[in-house]
C-alpha cells in the first residue's frame, strides 16, 4: 500500500512541476520570448555563481565530515606506505589548487561573461602564446608527479630487503589460504592436480618434495613489526587480489601465474588498535578483484606481532605436512594406545580448520 | 574529390531515394520504409537516440536497484519480490542478483547508452548535415548498424530472463571467472548471451564507423576543407577512427573467451581447481592476456564516449558564448593527441595484476601525457566564455556542466595514473568515483547538451526549457553529491563490487554516507525521467521553432528546411565559404558558413 502511495505522490510530484513548468512557457510567449530569455539567463547567470560558492563549502564540509573516517586519518601501518600517503597529498595539493582554480574561473566567467546588451565580444580566435603556456606548465608539473611516483613504483616492485620473510597468499573462492616455508625457508613445490581438500592439501603441495615438509599452513597471515615481508601471491580457481588497504598495497592473485609484492609492517595490530582508537580492530585482507558472488565476503586477517610473540607462535604451528599424512606423524606412531588416541584428536581438529581454509 | 564529384556521389544516393535531389514530396515512403527500416541518417540517429534512451532508463534503473541494497542493506522491500521473483527473496536483493545488476549496468551503460546512444545518434545526424552532404556514403550500412545495435539489444536484454541469471562476472568480463559457468551461475547462459550480443554489437559499431570515415573524408560539400570542419565533425571522426582500430580486437579476444568456453582451449586458462568440481585440464594459458585485448579496446572505448561529448560542447560554447572557440587548431591537435595516446595507455589498467614494473611504468608516462592535451582542452573552453556573452539556454547549461565535470574527473586520473598511488586505489571507490564523473556523467551531459542543442533540427519543436533547467540543475547537483563522497570511501580503501560492507572492520563506517548517496541516485534518476517525458512530449506538443537558425549558428545544419527530408537540401548543397567560428567578428553577431568573404573582411 505504501509504495502505490509512494508512487501516486512522485506521480503527482511530476505533474506540478510539468504543469508549471508549461505554465511558464505560455507566459514568456506572452511575455515576448527575447524578455522571458533575459529573465532566465540573468536567473541562471546568477545560480551558476552560487553552485561555485555552495560547491566548494559542500567540498570543505565534505572533508570535515569523512577525512577522519578515511585511512589518512592514521600513519600507513607500513614503512613503504608513508611514502604512499606522502605521495598522495603532493597530488592532492597539486590537483587540489588546479580543481579550485579551474572550476572558479569556469563558473565566474559563466556568471561575469552572461548576455549583456553592452557588451562588444571580444573575436579572439587563438593566440600561440597562450597555448603554448598551458601545454609546457601541465606538463612540467606532471613530469614531477611522474619522477616521484615511477622512484616508489620501482621501490614498491623491486626486489625485497634479504632480511625478508615469505608467505604465500593462495586466494580460492571465497577464502584465503596462507603458507609459511618453515624452517628451511623455501616452499615445497605444488602441482593444482594434487589439490585435495578432503585430504588436507588445499594447495596440492607435492608431499614427495621434502621442502614440503616442515611447511606450515594457517588461517591468518601473521606478520613481524619492522621485518619486510615477501608475499607470493596465487590462485586456485580465479582472479582474486590481495588488498592490503592499511598498508596502501595490493596484487593481483592470478591462477597459473605468480605475482609479488613485498612490504615493511610498522605497527603490531595492538598498536593500531590504539593509534586509531578501535579496540576491535583488525587489519583486513580484502580481495579487490571481482570473483564471484561471495566476493564481498572474501575476508582475511592479518595479525602484526613484535618478533617475539611471533616466534612463540611459530614454534606451536605442527607442519601440514603431517596433518596430511597423519602416519608420518611421529606422534602417531607412539606405541602407547593412550597417548596415540590423545594425539588423534588435535589432529583432528587441525584437519577441520584445514577443511575450512 | 572535386564537388562534381561529390554532387555526382549525391545523385547516386539520390537516385536511390527517387530522385531526391529536387524534392523529397515525389518519393512514396511507407511507414516501414520511414520508420522502420529506414536509411535516412537522421531517421537512424533518432533509432539510436531513443533506443539508447531506453537502454539508459533500464541501466539507470539497475544502478537504483543496487543503490537500495547498498544504502538501505538492512531494509527489506516487498515489492522487490513481487517484481524480482527469486532474485529479490524476502525483498532482499540477492547476491546473485546484485552482481548481474552491476555488471549489466556497466555493459549497457558504457557500450548501449554512451557508445550507440551519444556517438551513435549524433555521428549519424551531424556528419551529413554539417558537412553539406545529402546522407552516409553508405546509407544502406548505415541502417544495418543500426539493426545490428537492435539485435545486440534483443540478446542483451534476453539474457535477463535466463533462469541462470545474466553475466555477473563485471563488465570488464575477466576469464577465468567468465569463462568458467561453474565458477559462477552468471558465467552460464548469461555469459554465452553477453558474448554473442557484444559481438553483434561490435559489428554495428565497425559499419558505423566505417561509414562516418568514409563520408567525412569524401562527401563535404565544395569549399568544406578539413580545417573548415566543426570541431563536432572532428571529434567524431577520431571517434570512428579509435572504434574502428580498437573493437576487433576487443572482437579477438571474446573469440577467444568463446574458444575456451566452448571448445576447450587454455588460450586463459591455466592451473585451475573449482571447488566441487576438480581439476581443470586446461594449463598453460594467461588470464592477463584476455586483459590486454580487452583495455586495447577499453581504454580507446573511454575516448570513443567521450571525445563525441568533448566535440559537441566545444560547438554549444561557442555558439553560445557568440564568440570563436579559442584555439581552433590546438582543440584539433589535442583530440588528435587524445586520439593516438588513447591506444598507448591500455596496461594502466592493469598496474597490479603483476605487470612487468618496466612496462607499467611506460604506461604511468604515457598515461600522464594524456593529462596534456586534456588541458590544453579545458583551459581553451575557459578562454571561449572569456569575455564572449553568454545565453544559458538549457545545451549551454550542460556544456558548462560538462567542463566542470570534466575537470573534477580528470584530475583524479593524474592520481589513479600513477602507478605508485594506482597500487593503493586500484579497484576501490576512488576508481568508481573518477570514471563516474569524467566518462559516465561528463559524456551524459555533452549527450543532454547535444539533445537539448539540435533538438529543434531533429523535430521542429523546442523542449521545454523550465524542464530543461529543472534537469540541469537538480543533475549537476545530484552528480557531485553522489560522487564526490565516493572519493573519500576509496580513500578509506572501501572496495568496489561489494554487495555487503557490513562485516568488514575496515569499510563499515560509512552506512550513512551510502544511504545518503543511494537517497540522491534516486532523485537523480526521477529528475531523468522528467526529462524523458519533456522529451516525447515535445516531439509532439513542443513550442514549434519559427525561425530557421534559432541559436543564430554559423554551421551548415542550419541552412537546412526546418524538417529537413532525405536529402537534407532541397536543390543544391549550400557551398562553405568560411569555418565554422566567425561569431562576433567586425561587429557582427555571426557570419554563416555559407556567407562569402567579403572584401573589407579583417584577417585573423
Amino acid at each position: 500500500m505504501t509504495i502505490f502511495l509512494t508512487i501516486a505522490v512522485i506521480v503527482l510530484i511530476f505533474v506540478v512541476i510539468f504543469q508549471i513548468a508549461k505554465a511558464s512557457e505560455y507566459v514568456s510567449v506572452l511575455k515576448g520570448e527575447d524578455i522571458s530569455r533575459k529573465q532566465n539567463n540573468k536567473i541562471n547567470g546568477f545560480l551558476m555563481l552560487s553552485f561555485m560558492i555552495l560547491g566548494m563549502i559542500g567540498v570543505w564540509y565534505c572533508n570535515k565530515l569523512y577525512l577522519g573516517k578515511t585511512l589518512l586519518a592514521v600513519d600507513s601501518a607500513s614503512v613503504e606506505g608513508s611514502r604512499v600517503d606522502s605521495m598522495l597529498w603532493i597530488t592532492i595539493a597539486v590537483t587540489g589548487i588546479v580543481f579550485i582554480a579551474t572550476q572558479a574561473i569556469l563558473f565566474w566567467f559563466a556568471y561575469k561573461y552572461q548576455e549583456n546588451e553592452n557588451r562588444k565580444v571580444y573575436f579572439f580566435p587563438h593566440d600561440n602564446k597562450l597555448e603554448v603556456l598551458w601545454t609546457i606548465v601541465p606538463a612540467i608539473v606532471l613530469t614531477v608527479l611522474v619522477v616521484i611516483g615511477l622512484r616508489n613504483w620501482f621501490l614498491f616492485t623491486g626486489e625485497p630487503p634479504k632480511e625478508a620473510m615469505v608467505v604465500e597468499v593462495t586466494g580460492r573462492q571465497f577464502n584465503w589460504m596462507f603458507r609459511y616455508p618453515g624452517k628451511d625457508g623455501a616452499f615445497g613445490k605444488k602441482y593444482y592436480k594434487n589439490i585435495d581438500d578432503a585430504g588436507n592439501n588445499s594447495l596440492g603441495i607435492i608431499w614427495e618434495d621434502p621442502l614440503s615438509h616442515d611447511d606450515i599452513m594457517y588461517d591468518k597471515m601473521v606478520l613481524v613489526k619492522g621485518r619486510p615481508v615477501k608475499l607470493i601471491i596465487g590462485s586456485r580457481d580465479v582472479i582474486h587480489d590481495v588488498g592490503l588497504s592499511h598498508f596502501r598495497l595490493k596484487m593481483d592473485a592470478v591462477p597459473g601465474i605468480p605475482t609479488t609484492l613485498w612490504f615493511t609492517p610498522k605497527y603490531t595490530t595492538k598498536e593500531m588498535a590504539e593509534l586509531t582508537h578501535n579496540p576491535n580492530f583488525v587489519y583486513e585482507l580484502s580481495c579487490d578483484q571481482m570473483c564471484g558472488n561471495g566476493h564481498y565476503s572474501m575476508r582475511g586477517i592479518i595479525e602484526v606481532v613484535d618478533q617475539e610473540e611471533y616466534d612463540v607462535w611459530m614454534a606451536k604451528m605442527k607442519p601440514q605436512y603431517l596433518t596430511a599424512n597423519p602416519d608420518k606423524d611421529p606422534e602417531n606412531n607412539k606405541p602407547a594406545a593412550d597417548s596415540a588416541k590423545l594425539a588423534v584428536k588435535p589432529s583432528a581438529a587441525a584437519t577441520k580448520v584445514a577443511a575450512k581454509l | 574529390m572535386s564537388n562534381e564529384a561529390v554532387l555526382h556521389a549525391h545523385s547516386d544516393v539520390a537516385t536511390h531515394e527517387g530522385h531526391g535531389e529536387h524534392h523529397e514530396h515525389h518519393h512514396h515512403e511507407t511507414f516501414i520504409s520511414k520508420y522502420v527500416f529506414s536509411m535516412d541518417h537522421k531517421m537512424i540517429a533518432k533509432q539510436f537516440l531513443i533506443t539508447g534512451m531506453f537502454w539508459a532508463v533500464l541501466g539507470g534503473l539497475m544502478s537504483v536497484l543496487f543503490r537500495l541494497q547498498l544504502g538501505y542493506p538492512d531494509s527489506s522491500f516487498p515489492i522487490l519480490e513481487t517484481l524480482l521473483g527469486k532474485w529479490a527473496k524476502g525483498g532482499h536483493i540477492t547476491p546473485e542478483a546484485y552482481y548481474a545488476l552491476v555488471t549489466t549496468h556497466g555493459t549497457v551503460l558504457v557500450f548501449f547508452v554512451l557508445t550507440a546512444g551519444l556517438s551513435g545518434t549524433f555521428a549519424n545526424f551531424l556528419i551529413p548535415l554539417q558537412i553539406g552532404a545529402r546522407d552516409m556514403a553508405s546509407p544502406f550500412l548505415n541502417m544495418l548498424s543500426y539493426w545490428f545495435f537492435f539485435t545486440a539489444s534483443i540478446v542483451m536484454l534476453s539474457s535477463i530472463f535466463v533462469e541462470t541469471g545474466p553475466f555477473s562476472g563485471g563488465w570488464t568480463a575477466y576469464p577465468p571467472l567468465s569463462a568458467l559457468g561453474d565458477a559462477s551461475p552468471g558465467s552460464k547462459t548469461g555469459m554465452d548471451l553477453w558474448l554473442v550480443s557484444m559481438a553483434l554489437f561490435v559489428v554495428s559499431s565497425l559499419l558505423g564507423g566505417l561509414n562516418y570515415i568514409a563520408t567525412i573524408l569524401n562527401m563535404r560539400t565544395k569549399g568544406m576543407s578539413m580545417t573548415r570542419l566543426p570541431l563536432t565533425i572532428w571529434a567524431l571522426f577520431f571517434t570512428a577512427i579509435l572504434g574502428v582500430l580498437s573493437f576487433p580486437v576487443l572482437f579477438s579476444g571474446f573469440i577467444l573467451l568463446i574458444f575456451d568456453r566452448n571448445f576447450g582451449t587454455s588460450f586463459y586458462l591455466s592451473d585451475i581447481f573449482i571447488s566441487g568440481v576438480g581439476a581443470l585440464p586446461n594449463e598453460g594459458g594467461s588470464a592477463i592476456l584476455y586483459q590486454h585485448l580487452f583495455w586495447f579496446l577499453g581504454h580507446p572505448e573511454v575516448y570513443i564516449i567521450l571525445l563525441p561529448a568533448m566535440g559537441m560542447v566545444s560547438e554549444i560554447l561557442s555558439v553560445n558564448s557568440r564568440k570563436p572557440i579559442f584555439g581552433y587548431m590546438a582543440m584539433i591537435g589535442s583530440l588528435f593527441a587524445i586520439a593516438i595516446l588513447a591506444f598507448l595507455v591500455w596496461a594502466h589498467h592493469m598496474f597490479v595484476t603483476g605487470l612487468n614494473p618496466f612496462l607499467g611504468s611506460i604506461f604511468v608516462l604515457l598515461t600522464l601525457l594524456i593529462a596534456v592535451p586534456s588541458a590544453i582542452k579545458v583551459f581553451n573552453w575557459l578562454t571561449t566564455l572569456w569575455r564572449g556573452n553568454i545565453r544559458f539556454t538549457p545545451g549551454m547549461m550542460f556544456a558548462i556542466g560538462f567542463v566542470s565535470l570534466f575537470i573534477s574527473g580528470g584530475l583524479t586520473g593524474i592520481w589513479l595514473g600513477n602507478s605508485a598511488l594506482d597500487i593503493h586505489l586500484h579497484d576501490t571507490y576512488f576508481v568508481i568515483a573518477h570514471f563516474h564523473i569524467v566518462m559516465g556523467v561528463a559524456s551524459m551531459f555533452g549527450m543532454f547538451a547535444g539533445i537539448y542543442h539540435w533538438f529543434p533540427k531533429m523535430y521542429g519543436r523546442y523542449l521545454n526549457n523550465t524542464l530543461g533547467y529543472i534537469h540541469f540543475w537538480v543533475t549537476i547537483a545530484g552528480a557531485y553529491l553522489i560522487f564526490w563522497p565516493m572519493h573519500y570511501e576509496g580513500l578509506a580503501g572501501m572496495p568496489r563490487r561489494y554487495y555487503d560492507y557490513s562485516i568488514w572492520e575496515s569499510f563499515k563506517q560509512f552506512a550513512d554516507l551510502n544511504r545518503f548517496i543511494s537517497t540522491v541516485a534516486m532523485i537523480v534518476f526521477a529528475v531523468q525521467i522528467l526529462f524523458l517525458f519533456n522529451f516525447f512530449y515535445s516531439i509532439f506538443k513542443g513550442r514549434k521553432v519559427t525561425s530557421l537558425n534559432p541559436w543564430g549558428a554559423n554551421t551548415l545544419e542550419w541552412t537546412t528546411p526546418l524538417r529537413p527530408g532525405h536529402g537534407n537540401w532541397v536543390g543544391e548543397i549550400p557551398e562553405v565559404h568560411r569555418w565554422a567560428y566567425d561569431y562576433g567578428k567586425d561587429g557582427k553577431d555571426f557570419i554563416s558558413q555559407t556567407t562569402p568573404v567579403g572584401a573589407d573582411e579583417s584577417h585573423h
